[in-house]
């Protein structure tokens, strides 16, 4: 119920009072001196709960993990100084991938600013790059609107984190509260509706294209627009291929799904794009990894790109056909006006392209070789686990090889199943950002695979996990080495394995199961194939606790197909050393 | 690499010239000058850089401009559509032998000698920026002892107001 009378009150219950109205209803956070105001009146209430996390990275993740998997904004607080910049890598990771938090900070008080008080840290000047936008609040009359601002702002348009900071002595002032506050935002006006002229433009072309390739990136999920996007690719029969970003914004399974472009993408999606002569780029921003060598990259294609960000549009690749909008209405209009264009009769035919298409998926599968030192292949305990956990259930990778097999080896069938750290490619990103996902999500089942460097970076989360009631499990892929620096250390470094061996095999240090035990959770260990079903299943059996499952593999193991950082997706490899045969195609 | 001029209607809030700054050199843009104040609106500021870049590159610049949230409204000004100007204080030797020439050259460019001191003349010119390198290259051989330039400032020229149009724009959104 809203109380619109002007109630007397500290900028702290202000603060809390406001979090109550905008719908926050968890934050992650730990407190500190400067913040220690806010968290008293934060003790009664009944509407926001409040998630006491080990460390600040592991508040901001988990808020990522609550906004990616629910929808929602997500929310972290941290106290001043060292509190504040322990949230600066999430913060980061959350503008990188585009992902709607606000960061709560405290900061000391106004007269200190500026004076190196004691954790004092311009955490605003700090976050500048790394925000859509940050407030530094002068007064407590000022909190409610603050936070009704940060919330939109991190909501709307091409969502991402907003950064509010709050002196200590502003948190303790008398000030009034009433909501809802006047948004007062003059610069800021996000472009939703495309322009009809750029529509018709665009389907013209898509109605003439003869290798046309949609391009889908995470922006789609974002803009809550896979219904319509899975309508414009039925409609148009044209194959599509979904980015990291967008893992699940289309399902695996349907036929048109050619899967992941990229450095690590399949042979299928990443020469479809290149032979194409049209790319259909929604919500996607040519990142450096999906392109591979950009004046290479998809050297025939016309390009239409839409997007919310207009400064997206021709920032890496120049649009034929800029279109600036959200993807969901950008798929309504066009869904609208390729009917016209059949129905007029216009319409290429896309047989000898889906000929060629599934010619290249029959000859270049995705697939992975049994190491031949008879150790575990990861490779196979993830897509068992894909498998066995089931398309309902919502994964969180950390960065490396682990991450790529992820992508690769489990089938995506549902939207926000997959949470993973795209463009920051932050280690140590799984672990929260499940137990933000499950507390989003509590009827889901949620598994955060990681890998045993990742892992050492952010498990103290799991104490949170087993104190607070939220079991997530997590299957840390121990290769006991940092893997993908190390098969890079293979193939370019000639074997020199500078820093890279961890020790986790070697000296079992730390002992995963152990680790587990001793964060309340329940430990397995699993080191031979006939035993990966078994211990699923025996993990998948515990709802009442959080679990950690360490699947000891080989290191050899190597993520396929390849293309080679600075080189063109032309030069993909599909195994070591075995480059695709394109001769006499296209 | 060709020059062009931002005019940015910017919030006047504290903070706001940091992330215009930051934003030019986290982008690798480089600014040649910035100059910021009030406007005839108490809320508005107004920063006016310039900058080199190219075609592509300057969309690019804009674009990101546009995405701060604290700024309204950008115009690129044309450098014959607007009136374009710096202002240059410069101490210049001046004594009893070069006094008249110094003197030639400051009434030659319209400039005004705005303090005296034995020895030593304080200059002020407000031009467009050619004008004052001309004026500093032709000081230049009597000695310049100390130099400020400010950054340019420009405005569009005949009657239309850019604040009064992006106020309307806001209104009409609010």
């Amino acid at each position: 119920m809203t109380d619109r009378a002007p109630q007397s009150v500290t900028g702290a219950k202000s603060l809390v009072r406001s979090l109550e109205e905008v719908g926050a209803d968890v934050v992650f956070g730990i407190p500190g001196g400067a913040i220690l105001p806010a968290y008293d009146p934060l003790y009664d209430s009944t509407r926001v709960r409040h998630v006491l996390v080990r460390h600040e990275q592991g508040a901001g993740h988990a808020a990522e993990g609550y906004a990616q998997a629910s929808g929602k904004v997500g929310v972290c607080m941290a106290t001043s100084g060292p509190g504040a910049t322990n949230l600066v890598t999430p913060i980061a990771d959350a503008y990188m991938d585009s992902v709607p938090i606000v960061a709560i900070t405290g900061q000391v008080g106004r007269p200190f600013i500026g004076t190196d008080a004691f954790q004092e840290a311009d955490i605003s000047g700090i976050t500048l790059p790394i925000t859509k936008h940050n407030f530094l609040v002068q007064t407590a009359a000022d909190i409610p609107q603050a936070i009704a601002e940060a919330f939109h702002l991190a909501a709307t348009g091409r969502p991402g984190p907003v950064l509010v900071d709050l002196p200590k002595d502003v948190l303790q002032e008398q000030t009034t509260f009433s909501w809802p506050p006047r948004l007062d935002l003059p610069g800021y006006r996000p472009v939703t509706r495309p322009h009809g002229k750029q529509i018709r433009e665009a389907a013209r072309l898509i109605a003439e294209a003869r290798r046309p390739v949609l391009y889908i990136g995470g922006g789609v999920l974002k803009a809550r627009a896979t219904a319509e996007l899975r309508q414009l690719a039925e409609l148009t029969g044209i194959p599509l291929v979904t980015t990291l970003m967008a893992r699940g914004a289309f399902p695996d399974s349907h036929r048109q799904n050619l899967g992941m472009p990229g450095m690590h993408g399949g042979v299928t999606p990443v020469t479809a794009l290149q032979k194409a002569d049209l790319l259909i780029a929604i919500g996607t921003r040519f990142d450096d990894r999906v392109t591979g060598r950009l004046s290479t990259f998809a050297p025939h294609a016309a390009i239409i790109h839409a997007d919310i960000d207009p400064a997206e549009i021709g920032k890496n690749r120049l649009a034929d056909v800029p279109i600036v909008g959200d993807a969901r209405e950008v798929m309504v209009d066009l869904i609208a006006a390729m009917k016209a264009e059949y129905a007029a009769d216009r319409r290429a035919d896309l047989t000898a392209w889906w000929r060629q298409l599934d010619q290249w998926r029959t000859t270049y599968p995705l697939g992975y070789e049994e190491p031949a030192d008879g150790t575990l292949a990861p490779q196979y305990v993830i897509e068992r686990l894909g498998q066995i956990a089931g398309p309902q259930t919502i994964f969180a990778a950390g960065v490396g090889q682990h991450q790529m097999w992820a992508s690769q080896f489990i089938s995506y069938e549902n939207p926000y199943t997959w949470l993973n750290s795209g463009g920051a490619g932050t280690m140590g990103y799984a672990v929260p950002a499940a137990m933000g996902a499950k507390v989003g999500c509590p009827d889901k089942l949620v598994w955060a695979i990681d890998g045993d460097g990742c892992f050492q970076m952010t498990n103290q989360e799991l104490a949170t996990c087993a104190i607070e009631g939220i079991p997530i499990k997590v299957a840390v892929i121990n290769n006991g080495n940092l893997g993908m620096v190390r098969q890079w250390q293979t193939l370019f470094y000639e074997e020199r394995y500078s820093q890279t061996e961890l020790g986790t095999h070697k000296h079992r240090i730390p002992d995963f199961v152990k680790l587990a035990d001793a964060l309340g959770c329940v430990g397995l260990r699993c080191e031979s194939k006939d035993d990966v079903d078994s211990t699923i299943e025996k993990a998948m059996a515990i709802d009442d606790q959080p679990v950690v499952v360490d699947f000891t593999v080989g290191k050899d193991a190597m993520v396929w197909p390849m293309v080679a950082a600075g080189a063109s997706n032309d030069e993909i490899q599909a195994a070591r050393d075995l480059r695709p045969d394109f001769d006499g195609e296209l | 690499m060709s020059t062009h001029t931002l005019s940015v209607l910017v919030e006047n809030k504290p903070g706001v010239l940091a992330r215009v700054s930051g934003l030019f050199s986290r982008r690798g843009f480089n600014i040649n000058s910035l100059a910021v104040g009030p406007t005839e609106h108490e809320e508005i500021s107004r920063i006016t850089i310039s900058v080199s870049v190219e075609g592509a590159a300057l969309e690019q610049v804009t674009k990101q401009l546009n995405k701060l949230i604290n700024v309204i409204k950008i115009v690129e000004l044309d450098e014959r559509q607007s009136v374009q100007r710096e202002l240059l204080l410069v101490k210049v030797r001046a004594d009893e032998t070069t006094r008249r020439g110094v003197l030639d050259i400051v009434e030659l460019f319209k400039a005004r000698v705005v303090d005296v001191a034995p020895e030593v003349f304080t200059v002020e010119l407000t031009a467009r920026p050619d004008k004052l390198e001309a004026l500093i290259k032709m000081l230049e051989p009597y000695g310049i002892r100390e130099m400020v330039q400010s950054g340019m400032v420009a405005l569009g020229r005949g009657p239309r107001s850019m604040t009064q149009a992006a106020l309307r724009s806001v209104e009409r959104t609010a």
